[in-house]
């Protein structure tokens, strides 16, 4: 609540009243509702009661507004307090200070597996109970739980998901030059050489340094895609070289849409310079592309401007590029730092469909919860999305970006993310660009 | 480091007011051991806040990115081999040269010339503004005053509508001919000509693709195959696409537009122009009187050519001049403040002297007037110096990450909370900037102390 009462002095507070109610009315019910819970030792909805738990995620605005409506359901189920604590953009420079305190939050939601793995191994994170690892049996495909795990001991649930494998592009331009939302690569070239004949540019890319990020969740696209989720593994994993064909492959097909001036709005310098805001609001609100990549999350950003999401703005998938049907998600995993009764019984919670169905409704959310029905979402849109993904299955992937070392994956300027943007500066170099993400890679895995 | 400058300063000039003046004659304040006692709680602060990090520091960038394993001197070594390091260390020392100087420079000019003026104050406050904006506005206005894109960008909308006043831009920026070889018209060097040549008193079609919806006219013209006319050229440029697509490939469809005051150009089979004229409304041209023979035609690249999108403000070889001119913006005012209460603070008689000895205004300000501020101008100098040293919000708001722009500041930043995750690094970069900025330090305390006596 202490947050809840900041966020309303920022200005959000209209919206921030009515949450900030909501959350009093429910605190103050707690007491009074007796939700049966059939899991727990029978001890009926006040097991926790005087517990407080503390919990750490970056989100903020919005994003936390609907958090905090799954905490006020998870307090008024068991009786525990939950404070909320932002951790801002950069989770590992909050949270190592703590940790060398040892003074963690109960709870942290990283948005990064690469961080799961980094904590682990230091032994800050506490493993999962049997409880909670038989929820996420029961709920996700064992990928994901592979994916919360180091040394085969499970730290970590995925609880919210980003679903990246979707194009956005502006109805208005396809329709100008008649094209329809392509399925496969060589249509998905060719529906942007004739957007680019009748005179709209096709794309917007974010290759700004700080928003490079974006080069990479489209360089995933097409190497899941292409070379299958096994290989996708092995690169993760640094098991093959980033001078592996297969990489070449992935490079060739991107350079035929990054490394053309009049498929890009602004060219390469301009792309370059790009931030992926901007890239959105500038297709959605000025006209100057006709496509952009942007995962789910764009949504938020369109909706900044005047265009409508699912009329003036519509997704479809990310072209098949090869043989599989691209699928790859980036998301927030919850582990436990201290262990606490309260910590395991929040993470218990938050992999649960109920948990899931109540973040649901509040809107820009996917579960990667495989019972979390498509009808709890509230817009068409999600529903479209996570039917893609369930639709996807055993071959949905990790964002691999997030999972490589953060050197390498997940810092602006440098590793991957550098060195995608100087393909994009130099696309006739990609035997160069390749060397250097090897090099790169073999540092930061060292 | 300011901070740092300042708490070193007051104890000892605090430990100079305390000793005695003279030993012989008797104590006139406190015992030492009282102004031991009185000291002691801001010691012991900084003993913690100041001194124990510095060491610390020291001791931990001998160690790896654990902290547990001793690596000796390479994390130091790393920071000279590592080519983003490097890129750092350059750009650190471009910093140092450029940045104080040109401050120091622009504070002199300022100063000097607003002494003369009227509305002296107005201007000065003017010029300091920029020093009550925090680091960080300033670096998001200079982030939105670089932006590439003319209609945000001031700089680069400065520097377009400059160019476009001499070079007025194309008609038609971006169209040029539909990929494949089955189109009449081919892309030659920006230009576009006809595949084949064209005899006197035929017509050639021209058609065109990727014409930007705000380069064609409110209500185009429709496109009209033109006439044969004997003894010229006649012919049609259109934008061969249909709106929803569909339509004849490489013939003009009733719905199809015309493509007004398009250049066209017949050369002959020489390479010479013959003849030229400009499409009317509708697309369609006639280029008269031609001798029997053919020719090709050609629609000039400058028909064609891209507005002009400005400088390239922010990447890799202008990002960092394009930052310290924004610390210009910041510090000048800083400067200029400075130098005017030095100048204020020379005798009048010296100047007066050397005009009544008849000096010009350039040998009184060059002989007089810097020799008498140079003490003033080190110190600006040095202050700015260190503040150069350090600089890291400007680079990382204005830069957002670019390693293009990096500096040590913002590499030691990098390196142990920005992803590196390797306190032991960011710890040598920090080590080594400390001892980078120490003798600038040590020299602006001994002028302090100078000063005092």
């Amino acid at each position: 609540m202490q947050k809840g009462t900041q966020m309303q002095a920022r200005g959000f507070w209209a919206t921030a009243v009515t949450a900030g109610l909501l959350v009093a009315t429910a605190a103050c019910g707690g007491s009074d509702d007796k939700t049966s819970d059939s899991s727990s030792s029978g001890a009926g909805g006040q097991e926790l009661k005087g517990v407080t738990i503390e919990v750490a995620a970056k989100w903020t605005g919005v994003e936390q507004q609907n958090f905090q409506k799954v905490l006020s359901a998870f307090e008024k189920k068991t009786g525990a307090k939950v404070n909320y604590a932002s951790t801002g953009e950069n989770t590992d420079a909050y949270l190592g200070p703590r940790l060398q305190a040892h003074q963690p939050p109960d709870v942290a939601i990283l948005p990064q597996p690469g961080l799961v793995a980094q904590y682990a191994k230091k032994n800050d994170l506490k493993p999962l109970s049997a409880d909670v690892t038989a929820t996420i049996d029961a709920n996700y495909t064992p990928y994901w739980k592979q994916l919360g795990s180091v040394d085969g001991k499970a730290y970590g649930v995925l609880v919210k998901a980003a679903y990246k494998s979707i194009i956005w592009y502006r109805t208005k331009a396809f329709d100008d030059a008649g094209v329809q939302p392509p399925a496969d690569w060589a249509s998905f070239t060719k529906a942007a050489q004739t957007l680019s004949d009748a005179g709209s540019t096709p794309f917007e890319l974010a290759a700004g340094s700080g928003d490079s990020w974006t080069l990479t969740d489209w360089f995933e696209n097409v190497y899941l895609s292409q070379a299958g989720p096994d290989m996708y593994d092995k690169l993760t994993k640094h098991e093959i070289k980033w001078t592996d064909p297969s990489v070449t492959k992935a490079l060739q097909a991107l350079v035929q849409i990054w490394g053309k001036s009049n498929m890009i709005a602004g060219g390469s310098a301009g792309a370059l310079q790009q931030k992926f805001d901007a890239s959105v609001t500038d297709t959605f609100g000025k006209n100057k592309a006709a496509m952009v990549y942007g995962g789910d999350f764009a949504a938020a950003n369109i909706g900044t401007t005047s265009a409508k999401v699912g009329t003036d703005a519509k997704v479809f998938a990310f072209p098949k590029a090869g043989t599989t049907t691209p699928a790859v998600l980036g998301g927030d995993t919850a582990v436990a730092m201290k262990d606490s009764k309260g910590a395991m019984a929040l993470i218990k919670y938050l992999a649960s469909p109920e948990a899931g169905t109540v973040w649901a409704k509040g809107g820009g959310y996917i579960s990667p919860s495989k019972n979390v029905k498509p009808d709890a979402y509230p817009d068409a849109l999600t529903k479209q999305l996570v039917s893609q993904l369930q639709a996807a299955g055993d071959s949905a992937r990790y964002d691999m970006s997030d999972q490589t070392p953060a050197a390498f994956g997940g810092t602006p300027g440098q590793g991957e993310w550098e060195d995608l943007r100087a393909l994009v500066k130099n696309p006739g170099d990609i035997k160069g660009a390749q060397a250097k993400l090897e090099s790169d890679a073999a540092k930061a895995f060292k | 480091m300011t901070a740092i400058t300042e708490e070193m300063a007051s104890p000892q000039d605090g430990g100079e007011a305390g000793t005695p003046p003279d030993e012989g004659s008797g104590r006139l304040g406190p015992p030492s051991w009282l102004a031991l006692g009185f000291l002691l709680p801001a010691l012991l602060l900084l003993g913690a806040l100041v001194v124990y990090p510095i060491i610390y520091t020291a001791i931990r960038s001998l160690f790896d990115a654990t902290g547990k394993k001793m690596v000796g001197l390479d994390n130091y070594t790393a920071i000279f081999t590592d080519h983003d390091s490097l890129t750092a260390v350059r750009n650190t020392a471009i910093w140092v040269v450029v940045a104080p100087t040109v401050v120091t420079i622009l504070g002199l000019l300022f100063a000097v010339l607003t002494e003369r003026i009227r509305w002296s104050t107005a201007f000065k406050m003017v010029v300091f503004m920029p020093m009550a904006v925090s680091f960080l506005a300033s670096g998001v206005i200079f982030r939105l005053v670089y932006e590439q894109d003319p209609s945000m960008g001031v700089a680069n909308a400065v520097v377009t509508s400059v160019h476009d006043t001499f070079d007025g831009g194309s008609r038609y920026p971006g169209a040029s001919v539909r990929d494949g070889d089955k189109s009449p018209d081919v892309a030659q060097a920006g230009a576009v000509t006809t595949r084949t040549p064209v005899q006197a008193g035929q017509t050639a079609l021209l058609p065109l693709v990727g014409v930007k919806p705000e380069n064609l006219p409110k209500k185009p013209t429709p496109a009209k195959a033109p006439q044969a006319a004997a003894g010229g050229i006649s012919g049609l440029v259109w934008f061969d696409f249909t709106k929803g697509g569909g339509g004849t490939l490489n013939s003009p469809d009733a719905t199809e537009a015309g493509l007004g005051g398009m250049k066209v150009q017949a050369v002959s089979a020489s390479g010479k122009v013959v003849g030229s004229t400009t499409t009317k409304d509708d697309g369609s041209f006639l280029i008269k009187k031609l001798p029997a023979g053919a020719y090709t035609l050609k629609l000039p690249k400058d028909n064609f050519t891209a507005a002009y999108g400005g400088v390239d403000w922010l990447g890799s070889t202008l990002i960092t001049p394009a930052i310290i001119a924004s610390y210009l913006w910041v510090w000048a005012g800083f400067a200029m403040v400075l130098i005017a209460a030095g100048l204020a603070a020379i005798p009048r008689d010296a100047l007066e002297a050397a005009r009544v000895d008849g000096a010009t205004e350039w040998q009184v300000f060059r002989r007089v007037t810097i020799p008498l501020l140079a003490p003033v101008l080190t110190v600006v100098f040095v202050t700015l110096l260190i503040y150069a040293l350090k600089v890291f919000d400007l680079v990382f708001i204005i830069g957002g990450g670019d390693p293009n722009a990096s500096v040590l500041a913002m590499r030691m930043w990098t390196e142990s909370f920005g992803g590196g995750n390797n306190q032991g690094a960011g710890s040598a970069v920090a080590i080594l900037l400390f001892l980078l900025v120490v003798p600038a330090m040590l020299f602006n305390l001994r002028r302090f102390r100078q000063e005092n006596r």
